[in-house]
């Protein structure tokens, strides 16, 4: 049976089995590969992605439940109206912290703190902590937490 | 047993003839043309020309930097680049980085001058040549990437001799065009002037007439002072790209008409395939084929999560050569065994044993640390095509040359018809380097994806499932030791012995800094079938543990403070005296805590960095350690790129943090018992100290920076937690023992 849905605005049908993951779908049949696997198990948050707007772990929802919704992965984060040369604030922030080093695990963490400052602008650090659980193995998260409140605190 | 080579290959004979005459210039003996030739035609195109060997300056002055390393986010390609434009006078606007194409001509020539004159190589270089192979790759595949050498090497050996002999020859251009004396030209922002005159060029102008010179050797360097972009935070070049999606790792390879490969291998170390029936998951959808391979069977599909799905489905049965009764425990146990018997020497110094003999208190303790995986956010993979004679790879590597020749041995593709593309990684940490030590016959992805794509007529990319990568890494080795040390009567260590299993790099790793004048430091080995590799400062990871927590054991035995102790046995080493005094200063040492919290310190020099951390440290309402704050001071020499060397300390301090807290890999059966995070716990971004990183500018040999912050964390640690309950933590990581009062002796011990 034929999935249909959006993704970064752009609609896509794809003619593959129910239970195959979100993440192989965007990333094997669609190409999209700024949405990375990890674990498989959505134990890292490597592959997350929003779907209609809530931080899901891609490896872990089957393509069927994203028939019909609209999916937002790393490659539709950036506003291409912002005045950052076409990134969101939050990429701009992520840029002047130099927060990436290898970077693999970037993706996920972006769309999930992204998801969470649309539903809570201005978290304390106690609720940056509990709910992004994303693994980073650079150990990037000093600097995560810092490009966060420059983001929500400016 | 290790990985033997069929046939003599032109790599062979010329790195055997370097080695018999001593002289070996990496990669130029292989070319006919003169390597500066040979470059051109590799990255040159139209009106382009090298000046040097790691330089290009275009007509547009634009200045690109080819860096022979890979970049796995601790910024090389940056720092690099900033090492040989300062040196030049660039327009740091005006230059670009990239990661050099994986050709000989492009490999770290400056490492391989430290062989040619007779020098040992760098630690990470040295260390395990055991195979024939690695030798081939020490000596011709120069593109490695660990050992914390980037910029020390690499950097204070080629780019600035690189970045100051092009300005020289920028500059002898405009004189020849202005028909003055070299002396009357000076250069600023990647343009010559004529001193005193309206006249100048740009090095774009001046390029194609600068590469008449030959590069000098000797160059004049600028002095520190005149720096104008080595010690600003300087943003990378890679960042951009790894905020939008659009940065292109090794798992993201997608070549045209490409397929995807799972493995189904044997779970036990060691263990060779019996027999499978793939006629079930042959039929199913998207499924291709299947490859036998000599621990298993690849099932090749048109998407990966289909070839996974089958692979996990197929009928297959392995051997696994007796090696199912290897256990941690077995392995231990033999560790111990090791121990008692004969030993080789490390350190030998005084009479330690007669010192120990008529010391007035004798301190014993054995230490044990687990194996552990690196667990990359990005698993293992590699995409390989072979067609037409030739093989095309790409990949993440730390070692894009060493993966070229490996490519080349496993498909018997000529290593000149071989084509590395290097890709981003996914984290490295001593695991994406193409090379394995123990007893398996192919053990690498690259390995396998080489023998794969040759039974495939099409591109097939490999991929690892968290699974497979956490249970065959090349794992941090699990080792043991006794230590005996002697005080005399006002508590001053006056012997130090210690007996290790597994003499690892960089050889001086077990060795203490302290004034201790009787010293017996020897080991033992007691080989595994498990695969063995380097990981985040290699043997630091150990020693450092074992010397810094007996260190502390001693202090306390002495009836000291342990870090008025380590700075009495350092009078010797300024260096070591200085780091450690900031820490304590920075962190308030011996100053009143919050309530419940303690100090634990340790400090270790690890490639040629020397790094001394305070962790301010509790028990939670479990019971478990909770690490506040950890206060850093580093002494590298000179910080190039301050912005991603504090980056770089946090990362190995949070890498160590992990570790001690919670890494652990058992061996049950001949196999690893982990397959995933939840069984493989990292330290997430709710348990993350506050990382305060303090820099020594002592203007010594410049010192590694992605490792040497990784070793001091787990003896602070546990110096921490045993200030908190009395209890001495022998063995990591923490998660293992219980810390409850209840426990055992509480508190008052520590006092
Ligand atoms: S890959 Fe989905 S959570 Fe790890
Ligand atoms: S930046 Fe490497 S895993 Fe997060």
């Amino acid at each position: 049976m034929p999935i249909s849905f959006k993704v970064n605005g752009k609609e896509h049908t794809l003619d593959v089995e129910e239970d195959m993951p979100l993440l192989w779908a965007l990333r094997d049949e669609l190409g999209l590969t700024g949405t990375k696997f990890g674990c498989g198990i959505a134990a890292c948050g490597a592959c997350t992605v929003q779907v209609d707007g809530t931080a899901m772990r891609s490896c872990s929802v089957p393509v069927s439940y994203a028939d019909g919704s609209e999916i937002t992965t790393i490659e539709g984060l950036a506003d291409p109206d912002a005045d950052t040369g076409g990134l969101s604030p939050l990429q701009q922030a992520w840029i002047e912290r130099q927060v990436p080093q290898c970077g693999y695990c970037q993706s996920g963490m972006l769309m999930a703190v992204d998801a969470l400052l649309k539903e809570n602008p201005q978290p304390t650090d106690e609720e940056v902590g509990a709910a992004i659980t994303n693994i980073c193995r650079c150990g990037s998260y000093p600097r995560v937490l810092a490009a966060i409140r420059d983001v929500t605190r400016a | 047993m290790a990985f033997d080579l069929k046939k003599p290959t032109r790599r062979q004979m010329l790195v055997g003839g370097g080695l018999a005459g001593g002289a070996l210039l990496v990669g130029v003996s292989m070319s006919g043309p003169s390597r500066r030739e040979r470059e051109n035609a590799i990255a040159a195109e139209g009106g382009e020309k090298f000046v040097t060997t790691w330089l290009k300056i275009s007509p547009d002055n634009v200045t690109t930097v080819y860096v022979p390393h890979s970049d796995m986010g601790q910024g090389p390609i940056t720092a690099l680049a900033m090492m040989a434009a300062d040196e030049m006078d660039a327009d740091w606007n005006l230059v670009r980085a990239e990661q050099a194409p994986a050709e000989p001509e492009f490999a770290n020539e400056s490492l391989g001058l430290f062989i040619t004159k007779g020098q040992t190589a760098p630690d990470m270089l040295a260390g395990a040549a055991e195979t024939l192979w690695y030798n081939v790759a020490k000596f011709m595949s120069m593109q490695i990437t660990g050992g914390s050498m980037a910029v020390r090497y690499t950097g204070q050996h080629g780019m600035r001799i690189a970045g100051a002999a092009a300005k020289e020859m920028l500059v002898k251009a405009a004189a020849a065009r202005w028909n003055c004396a070299a002396s009357d030209c000076e250069v600023r922002d990647s343009v010559v002037y004529l001193k005193g005159k309206n006249r100048s060029a740009t090095f774009g102008e001046l390029a194609v007439e600068a590469a008449e010179y030959s590069p000098s050797a000797t160059p004049t360097f600028k002095t520190p002072d005149q720096y104008r972009i080595v010690g600003r935070p300087t943003k990378r070049f890679d960042v951009p790209g790894k905020v939008d999606g659009s940065g292109t790792y090794g798992i993201d390879a997608r070549p045209e008409g490409m397929l995807y490969a799972a493995l189904r291998q044997s779970p036990v170390f060691g263990g060779k395939l019996k027999r499978y029936d793939a006629s079930e998951i042959l039929k199913r959808r998207g499924v291709k084929k299947v490859v036998e391979l000599p621990v298993g069977v690849a099932v090749i599909a048109d998407n990966f999560w289909r070839a996974k799905q089958a692979a996990a489905a197929l009928d297959i049965e392995f051997d696994t050569g007796g090696n199912d009764a290897i256990s941690s425990a077995s392995i231990f146990e033999g560790h111990e065994k090791a121990l008692q018997g004969d030993s080789t020497e490390d350190v030998e110094k005084g009479d330690a044993e007669g010192a120990l003999k008529n010391a007035a208190k004798v301190v014993e303790a054995a230490y044990r640390v687990p194996y552990l995986a690196h667990a990359t956010m990005e698993p293992m993979n590699c995409t390989v095509w072979v067609h037409d004679g030739k093989a095309e790879v790409w990949v993440g590597t730390q070692d894009p040359l060493g993966t070229r020749a490996r490519v080349a041995d496993m498909t018997g593709v000529d290593y000149d018809n071989v084509k590395v593309h290097p890709l981003l990684l996914g984290g490295g940490f001593g695991r994406r380097i193409p090379y394995r030590s123990g007893f398996s016959e192919f053990p690498s992805e690259i390995d396998y994806a080489s023998l794969i794509a040759k039974e495939v007529d099409a591109p097939v990319k490999l991929v690892y499932t968290r699974e497979d990568d956490m249970q065959h890494d090349a794992y941090r080795i699990a080792v043991a030791n006794t230590m005996k040390a002697g005080l005399d009567e006002d508590g001053n260590p006056v012997a130090w012995l210690n007996r290790y299993v597994y003499k690892d790099e960089p050889a001086e790793a077990p060795h203490i800094p302290y004034a201790v004048e009787n010293q017996s430091i020897r080991y033992v080995d007691n080989p595994t079938p498990v695969p063995r590799g380097p990981w985040r400062s290699v043997a630091h990871t150990q020693h450092t543990f074992f010397n810094e927590s007996f260190m502390d054991e001693l202090a306390h035995e002495a009836g000291k403070d342990p870090y008025e102790f380590r700075m009495a046995l350092l009078k010797d080493k300024p260096r070591h005296r200085a780091v450690l005094q900031l820490a304590a200063e920075k962190a308030g040492l011996g100053k009143p805590l919050p309530e419940g919290r303690v100090h634990g310190i340790a400090v270790q020099q690890s490639f040629s960095t020397i790094v001394a951390e305070v962790l301010e440290v509790s028990l939670d309402e479990d019971n478990r350690p909770r690490v506040h704050k950890v206060t850093c001071a580093v002494d590298c020499g000179r910080v190039i790129n301050p912005d991603t060397a504090e980056a770089q300390v946090q990362s190995a301090v949070i890498y160590g943090l992990t570790a001690a807290l919670y890494g652990q890999i058992t061996i049950e059966g001949g196999a690893v018992t982990q397959g995933n995070f939840p069984d493989y716990r990292m330290v997430t971004l709710a348990e993350t100290p506050v990382i305060e990183t303090h820099f020594i500018d002592s203007g010594e040999a410049l010192g590694g920076l992605g490792e040497p912050g990784t070793p001091p964390v787990a003896p602070a640690l546990a110096n921490a937690v045993f200030k908190l309950t009395g209890k001495r933590i022998r063995e990591l990581p923490m998660s293992i023992h219980d810390l409850s009062p209840a426990s055992g002796k509480f508190a008052q011990a520590a006092d």
